[in-house]
């Protein structure tokens, strides 16, 4: 299992923005690159990643090869109730990662 | 805005402590703010990924003896506190230098029954990034017993030594130009305050004779073998010449 690191506000107010943040260890080798003897290193990307508040899908992206190795992706939502955030990533060669973290919304 | 603002005091007072009043400046101030954020936050340091590793492999059984790190050193945060900022150090009951990865190492054939961990390799790495970690914002402290004099100098004159095709001495960027620009970057001072450090060039983590490579091909002089003594002399040179700076592993470098 891959390691990922997130940044959830542990408490929040209802309806105040917050800031999420996922880190994903991932060589997110691009498929164009080639070995000194010239043979073609094959590609091996993280394809997608989900994120899901209390089981709901929040925010989706799709990753292609000109994606650094070890993504951060930070981006905003609305605290709209206590629960979990959890972060899904999905790619080449069956990888898959996830982590979660809780969230209090007053 | 009182967020914003406390931030930025915040950010002159890390500069103000970073920087000692005889003008040797590490790295990070070389740096632009989006870097040295991501530096700053473990949530967004992706060096972050390894010392987790680090941390799970401190724990880990590994050789003959069945023992792991923890099992010896105990609490790592503890126990290795302070440690990587006195590195590389004098063995005096071998007579030579050895860095963080060469004690790492020692540790493992000696005390775990284990085999050697390979130079750049994900588990080395972690572990130095980990034991590192504890240091963070320690001043690096480098002992130079009389015996190890000679090993000082040694460093020294390497720093100082023309080398390779272009025919250049560390001190001719590192001391006279630091500061400047070199195909458009800016030329650090060469303090190795945070290493193992994540290299964006490089995607990944990597450690201070890794870097030292680089700038060896840079001069297009023939590089050394990963743990050869002139590496760790220049080592221990550098981290002496950096003494009273704080650590800052495992730092971000663009």
């Amino acid at each position: 299992m891959a390691r990922a690191i997130v940044k959830v506000p542990a408490r929040a107010r209802r309806g105040e923005i917050i800031e999420l943040r996922a880190i994903v260890g991932h060589v997110m080798e691009t498929g164009f690159r080639h070995t000194e003897k010239g043979a073609l290193v094959p590609r091996d990307i993280i394809r997608q990643m989900v994120c899901r508040y209390n089981g709901i899908e929040i925010f989706r992206a799709d990753f292609h090869p000109a994606v650094a190795a070890n993504p951060l992706v930070v981006f905003n939502t609305i605290a709209t109730e206590s629960g979990r955030i959890e972060f899904t990533w999905t790619g080449d060669n069956g990888f898959a990662a996830s982590e979660s973290a809780p969230i209090a919304v007053e | 805005m009182i967020r914003r603002r406390l931030a930025s005091l915040l950010l002159l007072a890390v500069a103000s402590c970073a920087a000692p009043p005889d003008g040797r400046r590490s790295g990070y101030e070389f740096m632009g703010p989006d870097t040295r954020a991501m530096q700053d936050d473990d949530a967004s340091n992706p060096a972050s990924l390894w010392v987790l590793d680090g941390e799970s492999l401190w724990r880990a059984r590994a050789g003959a003896a069945n023992k792991a790190c923890a099992d010896c050193h105990g609490d790592a945060g503890r126990s290795m506190r302070g440690v990587a900022a006195r590195y590389p150090a004098f063995d005096s009951s071998r007579g030579t230098l050895l860095d963080l990865d060469q004690r790492i190492n020692l540790c493992r054939t000696t005390r775990q029954n284990a085999s050697a961990l390979q130079p750049e390799s994900r588990e080395l790495l972690a572990l130095s990034a980990f034991i590192g970690r504890q240091s963070r914002g320690l001043p690096i402290d480098i002992a130079v017993p009389r015996e190890a004099e000679p090993l000082l100098e040694a460093g020294r004159a390497a720093f100082r030594r023309r080398q390779g095709q272009l025919n250049l001495a560390c001190t001719q960027c590192h001391d006279r130009l630091a500061g400047e620009k070199l195909a458009g970057n800016p030329i650090p001072q060469a303090h190795p305050t945070g290493y193992p450090i994540y290299r964006l060039e490089w995607q990944g983590l990597g450690s201070l004779q890794r870097r030292l490579r680089n700038c060896m091909i840079g001069v297009r002089a023939e590089p050394y073998a990963y743990g050869a003594p002139e590496y760790v002399e220049l080592e221990y040179y550098l981290m002496w010449r950096s003494r009273g700076m704080r650590l800052e592993t495992p730092a971000v470098r663009p």
